[in-house]
């Protein structure tokens, strides 16, 4: 029987390296699984001589390996310095692919069919995923790689490379310069691939330099120790069976994500959402005993906060009773409470009393607190006013908040302690639209909008909470701020959510339909069918609703409605909702003078097909899910490029927009620049949560950012550039006279960071931009206003 | 929502430079010096020196423009007061001179002042023409895809003509090495092309290489149209047909790049008579100020 280890830890990312460094330390029985041949795969990737930051800044470091800002190179030496003196014990090529049992007898399975035996496993595995393998005979043979670090390592060899993704073609193009080159690709055309890489291969195919094989797939590798190449290999091809002989494979397949191996551990994730994280306790210990989970697979996406959990997850394993390191942040975060609680106790205090966060487990709460803002307003401050485009999560722990729903009016509803506010912002994306005040001795925390969607994907519960309530109040202020609640029970009970992807129909012309759909996020586009053709009519944004001509009584709808956007409606049934308005004359009234306003705007915009033809173009660009975008009318651009001069000269010499980029239609031209989209898709996936929108709108990029470029990569309109940090700006009056230019910094490899169009929110007079533009032809708009400009044209 | 500078706030600057000149001519009309109307009489001084103010101020247009930071309106409303305040002063300067030329540095700097204002008057006239015209031309396209294009239509032809040998070869691949657009002002002006090519020719029965002039491709296109008149192999004609495409194409383009060059140029160009000419009106205009009250 082999020995079993009392710690086994998979994954030597800084997360899985720290619990090993720990271990070590203790003189604990310790094996550290990698996967590849060297520590941290995942910063052996970081491009070369990429500066790595340690954010947060305001977390202290706790692990038996040091970290610091600094270079790639620099910080991978110390590891492996460190990893050694340490005594780390760690076997390479030790992709585990099973693990079973649990606490005090875990078997773990290594592709290569080796097993060991542990007490406790810690999984660290990040969530880069492992390259897909080819999944034939030989795929492990050591000629098969399925990375390609420097192509030029390689010199008159036959070189497969196989896949069809941009990778592959980049590598295939990059390596045929030196040697020859088959590219196999399983489909008949390479429909994921960049345009410009599409190019590169068919300049390299014509030039006979590269042969790519269509419809073909390996069916084995087999190595040849007395042939002219490595190895013989066995394809299947569209024209049938043949042999090509080989030096090197060379697999881009793309990555697994680790869900799937994760689950079949054993360990629950709580819903299908793709950034759901699995369930832990305080521990970091899964749903299995005795199997940990720490590092980016556990939610936490930053390099100190994994090595700080490898640290932790050892002691909790050795049932040391430590303070998590962030014990210090929340008992300075509590200081103002009023409560006289410590800080365990204000934790609970908290979680019992807020309503939605009940189905939350404790590790997962201690997060969202250390994450978000805890508030003590005085009586009849202001948390956020209408307008506001601050998407963050308000609850209450204690006293209560006054809502004002009513404008005009000033009607204000009281929401009290266990309740929330703020979910319309986060949900829709749009502006706030409620000023709410404090009331007298509340307390308040403020969670920011990337914490709260982790959590809404992970805990349904929570969602459905939340979702309840937004219904309520969203049909209330919409429709009826002046009835009861409880006048409202019927409509809400009988409403649903429904979810729509971009181009679904909600209903079409001609059908009949009597929904209401109250749009609660995204955005719709309202046609018809004129003179044969589908032409635009309206734009329907968050907060609008469309189809009340069908509960009006005309079941048959004359438009159709389509979302630009994944969108998502509030839909609501007829026949209570006509009772509402049997009820309230005056909403009748005024459900009807909306109805007619969109009536007549249709008819006007029927009479120019250009108009709608316009608006479909400029939905086509995107811009249903903007909110303020730049639009150069082409028939008063001088293209002096002011514009772009005055955006570097105000932004530390790089421009954030590019001028002659994009399309046109009619003479309106979108240029490359940032749309600040109600939900913005550069958010996504920031490790340091460094991109954040400004109570104003505009989606900025804070100082924390650490530079891993993923926005400029989830950015679909490619507005996001990564610009080195620093530079120098020349005087008015140098570039009066002599036309001087901002000196930027030269060396390649200086920090680098996201940069983008942030509306020049620092500048007091507004975008740079516009108000450099000599001849008015750069505008921005909201989306709003489309429709007025799609007319004026 | 949006408009020209022209139109800015409704047209407020041209109400306003109207509004100034009619004055002035009311004024001047009205006003009876003693002798004859001048700068010295003390309208000639209120008109000289709202005048002068308004020169330096049009001169600080140059400034604000590059004043990124600058709160101070927006560049369109300067451009705008530019504009209808730089024609007001065609009215105010020569009614201020009193219509007393001859010639010494007074009449210059009256003279240099009208040339900068029909340079500013041509430039606002093409400000407001060109930008269509250079979308009309442009069609979708940018100078960067155009380029790209002929780019990828050149690798393509270099392939083609390696099955057709000589001397379709270096012809082809001499158009593609001699192909040259832009250079100077005038040839970027005039929509020049200077594009040049080799053709084989027979001197005393030897052949040589001779360089020849390819502006718009036509040339090369007269000499494969000639080869494929004469081409008796299917396969020949099939590849020249395709060359022949391909260069036609690249023809096309062309002429929408010269096109787009030449709108450009004559968009750009009068600010290269409008800057110098202020720097020399400007110093004129202080020799002219001294001179008047120090040798007076
Ligand atoms: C381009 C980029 C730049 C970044 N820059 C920064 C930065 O400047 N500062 C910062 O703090 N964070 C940065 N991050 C985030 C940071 O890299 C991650 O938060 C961190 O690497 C997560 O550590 P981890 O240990 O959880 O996982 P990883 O670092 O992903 O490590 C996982 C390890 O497990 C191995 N492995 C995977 N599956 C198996 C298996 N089945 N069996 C055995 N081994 C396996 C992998 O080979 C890998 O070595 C950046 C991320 C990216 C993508
Ligand atoms: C004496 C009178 C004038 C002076 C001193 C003057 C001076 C200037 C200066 C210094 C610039 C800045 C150029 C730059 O830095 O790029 C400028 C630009 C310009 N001027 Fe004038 N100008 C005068 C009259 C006029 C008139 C009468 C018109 C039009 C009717 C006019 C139209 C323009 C235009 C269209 C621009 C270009 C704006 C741009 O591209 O940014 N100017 N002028
Ligand atoms: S802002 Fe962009 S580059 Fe910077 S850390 Fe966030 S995702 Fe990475
Ligand atoms: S500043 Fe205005 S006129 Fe100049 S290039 Fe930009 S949009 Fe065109």
């Amino acid at each position: 029987m082999e020995k079993r280890f009392e710690v086994v830890i998979v994954g030597s990312g800084p997360a899985g390296l720290s619990a090993a460094g720990r271990a070590a330390e203790l003189g604990l029985s310790h094996l550290l699984l990698e996967s590849t041949t060297h520590l941290a795969n995942t910063i052996q990737r970081y491009q070369k001589g990429k500066h790595v930051m340690a954010e947060p800044g305001f977390l202290p470091l706790r692990s038996s390996l040091p970290f610091d800002a600094g270079s790639r190179e620099d910080i991978l030496a110390a590891w492996l310095q460190n990893a050694k003196k340490l005594g780390i014990k760690v076997a390479w090529n030790a992709d585990v692919t099973a693990i079973t049992g649990q606490r005090g007898d875990f078997v773990l399975q290594t592709r290569s069919g080796k097993s060991v035996r542990a007490n406790h496993v810690v999984l660290a595995i990040g969530l880069q995923g492992n390259p897909r393998k080819l999944g034939v005979p030989g795929e492990d043979q050591p000629f098969v790689q399925y990375q390609l670090d420097d192509p030029d390592e390689y010199l008159n060899e036959e070189i497969m490379v196989v896949g069809a993704g941009d990778s592959a073609i980049e590598n295939a193009v990059a390596l045929a310069r030196q040697n020859k080159v088959s590219l196999i690709n399983r489909r008949d055309e390479f429909a994921r691939a960049k345009e410009g890489n599409l190019k590169q291969l068919e300049d390299a195919v014509e030039r006979g330099r590269i042969k790519v094989f269509f419809n073909s797939s390996l069916r084995s590798i087999e190595a040849q120790s007395n042939g002219e190449h490595r190895a013989q290999v066995s394809l299947t091809t569209g024209e049938g069976d043949m042999q090509v002989p080989v030096d090197r494979i060379i697999a881009r397949l793309g990555a697994i994500p680790p869900r799937d191996f994760v689950e079949s551990c054993g360990i629950q994730f709580p819903s299908r959402a793709a950034n759901a994280v699995p369930e832990l306790t305080h521990q970091y210990e899964s749903n299995v005993p005795g199997l940990y989970v720490i590092g980016a697979l556990a939610g936490y996406p930053l390099i100190k906060q994994a090595m700080n959990q490898g640290y932790e997850v050892v002691e909790h394993i050795l049932g040391r009773d430590i303070k998590p390191v962030d014990h210090g942040l929340l008992a300075k975060k509590f200081s103002g409470l009023p409560f006289g609680l410590d800080v365990e106790q204000t934790l609970d205090k908290i979680k019992k009393n807020v309503l939605c966060f009940g189905p939350v487990n404790s590790l997962r709460f201690r997060e969202l607190i250390l994450e978000s803002d805890v508030h003590t307003p005085k009586a009849g401050e202001v948390i956020f006013s209408r307008n506001d485009y601050t998407n963050s999560f308000y609850s209450i722990v204690e006293g209560s908040v006054e809502i004002e729903i009513d404008e005009q009016t000033g009607k204000r509803v009281t929401v009290g302690e266990g309740q929330f506010f703020g979910e319309m912002g986060l949900i829709s994306g749009r502006r706030r639209n409620a000023t709410v005040y404090a009331g007298r001795y509340c307390v308040l925390v403020e969670t920011p909008r990337r914490t709260m969607l982790r959590l809404l994907s992970s805990v349904d519960e929570v969602r459905r909470r939340i979702d309840q309530v937004f219904i309520l109040r969203a049909i209330h202020s919409q429709f009826a701020p002046n009835s009861n609640l409880e006048d409202l029970a019927d409509l809400v009970n009988s409403a649903e959510l429904r979810q729509y992807a971009p181009g679904e129909v909600l209903f079409a012309e001609g059908e009949s339909g009597d929904e209401l759909h109250l749009v609660r996020r995204g955005s719709l586009t309202v046609s018809r069918y004129l003179h044969g053709r589908e032409v635009v009519l309206s734009y329907v944004p968050a907060g609008k609703y469309v189809g009340e001509m069908g509960l009006l009584g005309n079941s048959r709808r004359t438009a159709s409605v389509r979302a630009v956007v994944p969108t998502e409606t509030v839909v609501m049934k007829s026949e209570p909702f006509l009772a509402l308005l049997e009820r309230d004359p005056k909403l009748k009234a005024q459900v009807q003078t909306q109805l007619q306003a969109r009536l007549r705007a249709n008819a006007s915009m029927e009479s120019s097909t250009e108009g709608g033809e316009l608006l479909s173009f400029l939905m086509r660009q995107g811009l249903g899910e903007a909110t303020d975008v730049l639009l150069i009318d082409e028939s008063l651009c001088v293209r002096c490029d002011n514009c772009e001069t005055a955006c570097a000269s105000t932004h530390g010499g790089t421009s954030r927009l590019n001028r002659e980029a994009g399309p046109s239609y009619a003479s309106i031209h979108v240029p490359t620049s940032c749309r600040h989209c109600e939900h913005p898709h550069c958010m996504k996936d920031c490790p340091p949560d460094a991109i954040s929108r400004n109570a104003s709108g505009e989606v900025v990029i804070a100082d924390n950012c650490i530079g891993c470029g993923n926005c400029e990569s989830n950015c679909p309109y490619g507005v996001i550039q990564m610009a080195p940090i620093g530079g120098s700006q020349p005087g008015l009056w140098s570039r009066v006279l002599f036309g001087a230019e901002h000196k930027k910094v030269k060396d390649k490899e200086a920090p680098k960071r996201a940069v983008k169009c942030d509306m020049c929110t620092n500048l007091k007079g507004g975008p740079a931009c516009v108000r450099a533009c000599p001849t008015g032809a750069a505008v921005r708009i909201s989306p709003e206003q489309f429709i007025e400009l799609v007319r004026e044209d | 929502m949006h408009g020209s500078f022209l139109s800015h706030r409704g047209g407020f600057w041209f109400w306003f430079a109207l509004t100034l000149v009619l004055a002035s001519v009311v004024a001047y009309v009205w006003h009876e010096p003693i002798g004859l109307p001048n700068g010295g009489s003390w309208l000639g001084y209120t008109l000289g020196t709202i005048a002068a103010l308004l020169i330096v101020w049009l001169t600080l247009f140059g400034v604000r423009k590059r004043a990124y930071y600058s709160r101070l309106g927006s560049v369109k409303g300067w451009l705008s007061a530019h504009v209808y305040l730089g024609g007001s002063l065609l009215v105010l300067g020569t009614l201020h001179s009193g219509f007393q030329f001859g010639m010494n540095i007074h009449t210059l700097a009256w003279l240099l002042m009208v040339l900068v204002i029909v340079s500013g008057f041509y430039g606002a006239w093409v400000y407001w023409r060109y930008p269509n015209r250079i979308t009309r031309n442009r069609d979708g396209m940018t100078r960067d895809l155009i380029f790209r294009e002929i780019a990828d239509i050149d690798r393509k032809a270099s392939l083609i003509v390696e099955g057709l040998g000589s001397p379709a070869d270096r012809m082809v691949i001499s158009a593609i090495q001699l192909f040259q657009v832009g250079g100077g002002a005038w040839q970027q002006l005039g929509g020049r092309d200077r594009s040049q090519m080799m053709i084989g020719v027979l001197k005393e029965k030897q052949k040589s290489w001779k360089r020849v002039s390819n502006s718009r491709q036509q040339r090369l296109l007269d000499e494969l149209t000639g080869l494929l008149s004469r081409s008796t192999e299917p396969k020949e004609a099939a590849l020249l047909q395709e060359l022949i495409d391909l260069v036609s194409r690249k023809a096309r383009l062309l002429k929408q790049l010269l096109n787009d060059i030449r709108l450009q140029g004559l968009m750009e160009i009068w600010l290269y008579c409008h800057i110098p000419l202020t720097l020399a009106l400007l110093a004129t205009l202080t020799a002219h100020i001294v001179s008047v009250f120090f040798y007076w």
